[in-house]
């Protein structure tokens, strides 16, 4: 298992969070989705075997945000 | 799809730019040059072009099964288009994004305080490897037990600790506490503060978002997300009400079969400043919290916060700086420098901090050859005893010594009360019954506790209790200096517990400020546990607010800036209710229309960050 972080561009709609929330959760091997809406951070954990995090930050981009920088920790 | 999608948002603010430009040169050739086609064609274009990133963004949030607020406005522009309304669609289209542009700027602004907080966390490290060759690396990029260096006036990177060399160090990140701090080998050293001279190498404990600092901004960060139970009503609220929306202008077309009205109802009904004006609220008072050191967790706890009626403080490391010094020794015995080693001896085997401070204060008298003593045994509340073939000595307060039938002398008498009349804890040694030592340790009052406590009062705090396990003498001391309704003292850190279900039980909204290290159980039960005095995981657990400065003024600001961010949410749903219903009465008595109503809705939601940010100064 792995965690990803990933800082995007200023967030302004309450349903943007939503709509990434449940994208990014959608994701085959991915659990645990937090949005920070205020921070435009979103957290996730994921399994690697199935995912990478920059398949989620894909996600993010084709929904149209922009991501910024993605962080991706072992969690063993 | 997805890449026009991307280039969109990102190009977004220049097309809002192009529409104003459009929509300006068509009211040019409508007024005047007088050419109408060529105003309509301008009109026509700008509606087209401002309702793609609209309509795509409705879009990816239907495919994600949500009802977005872009879709109301989607479907009102095409119904205006449809109609022939190229005017009001364009102009509609227009001020929907311009608003969001400006809606983006100012929120911005709401959570600046926040994002300089995260600017200040520690990106690059100098890592020293085992042949003592530095590099410069990504701090995510370090592990645990790993060296880094840091030179005169860089930024520690990662907790850990001194494994070489010493230095002063600005903490005031971490701890508020902007004088440095001498630090040296096997010392810990936090994330976030700063090496103001000297140089180290510290071994690594912690990285990134596990050190006390990167804490510290996950929870502000979750915190202005997490929101009060009135900005969560309006949330649930808002998930049924844009669908709601649909329904009834559907509803308005087939009753009425007035395609226009019901495309106004839908840009009307949009729910702009009542989905943002309570969360709004939330995050500018907590971001004015995080810029002065002031960690509030979410919405809840700045609202129960503002409720608190009854507060109450533990005296040593809260009213009191914890810092305890010995005021004065008295002596009894034939041989005081024998006398006083035994009690340092005693002494160094105790946490206590009154402990430390007795023998910090016998090592500085230049004695420094402690004799073997017996085996001690803690008596709760009282001290300690412990006793040999020869000898029994006593070591603690009053209680003790009558306990175990010492007898107190006149001059023992004279000299404790002359230590209680100074607010002094007293520490008494007696061997075989006689009291040798008599000690009175000082603990120094917050200096701003008196202006703190009377500001917490004039803001609306009806009681201010005390509770201490110290003895009721010194306790009583020290509150009379401050405005402190109630003093219970010789207690023990379940009784103090007690005292707080006590309250709560007689209806009292209880904040319980400690330093979290033995009254954990008191931060956990009352309605608001305030940390103050640490900075330490602990606090940052269990309690609901953290002072990051130990200081009465924060603790006022706290609870002001609470009552000030709830009030503030009030208004916002107020403003947000009102812009609705007023727009509805214009729409009745037909002073209303589609753009005009996008207008006075977007002016709604500016308004009310305008006012969220009240809260920042």
């Amino acid at each position: 298992m792995a965690k990803a972080i990933l800082q995007l561009g200023e967030l302004t709609c309450p349903s943007c969070m939503t709509k990434i929330q449940k994208a990014v959760a959608n994701q085959d091997g991915v659990s645990n989705v937090k949005v920070l809406f205020n921070a435009g951070k979103v957290r996730a954990d994921f399994d690697e075997s199935k995912v990478s995090g920059e398949d989620l930050s894909n996600v993010i981009t084709e929904l149209g945000y922009e991501v910024k920088k993605l962080k991706v920790k072992e969690t063993a | 799809m997805m890449k026009l999608n991307v280039w969109i948002q990102k190009h977004q603010n220049k097309i809002t730019g192009l529409l104003a430009i459009l929509i300006v040169a068509s009211l040019l050739f409508t007024y005047l040059f007088k050419v109408e086609l060529v105003a309509t064609i301008l009109m026509i274009i700008a509606s087209v072009i401002g309702a793609i990133p609209v309509a795509l963004h409705a879009w990816s949030a239907l495919a994600n099964k949500v009802i977005s607020i872009e879709l109301l406005v989607t479907i009102a522009v095409i119904g205006a288009f449809i109609i022939g309304e190229y005017e009001e669609s364009a102009v509609v289209t227009f001020l929907f994004l311009f608003g969001n542009y400006l809606e983006q700027r100012t929120l911005q602004k709401t959570r600046s305080s926040v994002k300089d907080l995260t600017q200040m966390a520690p990106t690059q490290a100098e890592l020293v490897d085992d042949d003592g060759n530095v590099t410069t690396v990504d701090v995510d990029d370090l592990d645990e037990g790993d060296h880094v260096m840091v030179k005169p006036g860089g930024q520690i990177p990662v907790d850990g600790k001194i494994v070489e060399g010493t230095g002063y160090f600005n903490e005031a990140s971490i701890t508020g506490e902007s004088a440095p701090v001498q630090k040296e080998d096997g010392d810990a050293v936090y994330a976030g503060s700063l090496i103001d001279n000297g140089t180290v190498t510290i071994e690594t404990s912690s990285v990134g978002e596990d050190t006390t600092f990167g804490k510290i901004i996950e929870l502000v960060e979750e915190a202005q997300d997490s929101q009060s139970p009135a900005a969560r009503f309006i949330d649930k609220f808002a998930t049924y009400y844009t669908p709601a929306v649909l329904i009834i202008v559907a509803l308005v077309w087939a009753f009425t079969q007035n395609f226009e009205l019901a495309i106004t109802v839908l840009v009307l009904g949009c729910p702009g400043a009542l989905v943002i004006g309570a969360p709004v609220s939330n995050v500018a008072g907590i971001g004015n919290g995080a810029k002065n050191g002031i960690l509030m967790k979410g919405g809840n706890a700045v609202n129960s916060f503002s409720h608190i009626d009854t507060l109450v403080l533990d005296k040593t490391g809260t009213l009191t700086t914890g810092k305890m010094t010995v005021s004065k020794m008295d002596t009894f015995g034939t041989d005081a420098t024998a006398d006083m080693a035994t009690l340092a001896a005693v002494e160094k085997g105790s946490d206590h901090p009154l402990g430390h401070a007795i023998v910090k204060y016998i090592s500085n008298e230049g004695i420094k050859d402690y004799p073997e003593i017996p085996e001690f045994d803690t008596v709760k509340g009282q001290g300690m005893i412990g006793s040999d073939s020869e000898k029994e000595i006593l070591v603690g307060n009053e209680r003790l010594m009558q306990a175990n039938g010492v007898e107190i002398t006149s001059e023992n008498r004279k000299s404790i009360d002359d230590r209680l009349d100074n607010g002094d804890s007293i520490v008494i040694m007696a061997v075989n019954k006689e009291i040798r030592v008599i000690t009175g340790v000082n603990d120094e009052l917050r200096p701003d506790a008196f202006d703190g406590l009377t500001a917490l009062k004039k803001a609306g705090i009806q009681r201010v209790v005390m509770l201490t396990g110290d003895n009721r003498l010194a306790a009583q001391r020290v509150a009379e200096k401050l405005p402190v309704d109630e003093v219970h003292a010789e207690l023990l850190p379940e009784q103090k517990l007690d005292f707080v279900k006590d309250f709560q039980a007689k209806g009292h909204k209880v904040a319980f400020v400690g330093d979290g290290i033995n009254d954990s159980p008191s931060l956990a039960t009352a309605d608001i546990g305030i940390g103050m005095g640490t900075g330490t995981d602990v606090a940052i657990d269990t309690a609901d607010i953290v002072l990051v400065k130990s200081s009465f003024a924060s603790l006022a600001h706290a609870y002001i800036l609470a009552k000030k961010t709830v009030a503030n949410t009030k208004e916002n749903i107020f403003i947000a209710v009102a812009t609705v219903a007023l727009l509805l009465l214009g729409l009745l008595v037909g002073i209303i229309h589609m753009a005009s109503g996008m207008f006075v809705h977007e002016a709604s939601i500016l308004v009310v960050i305008f006012n969220a940010m009240r809260l920042l100064r």
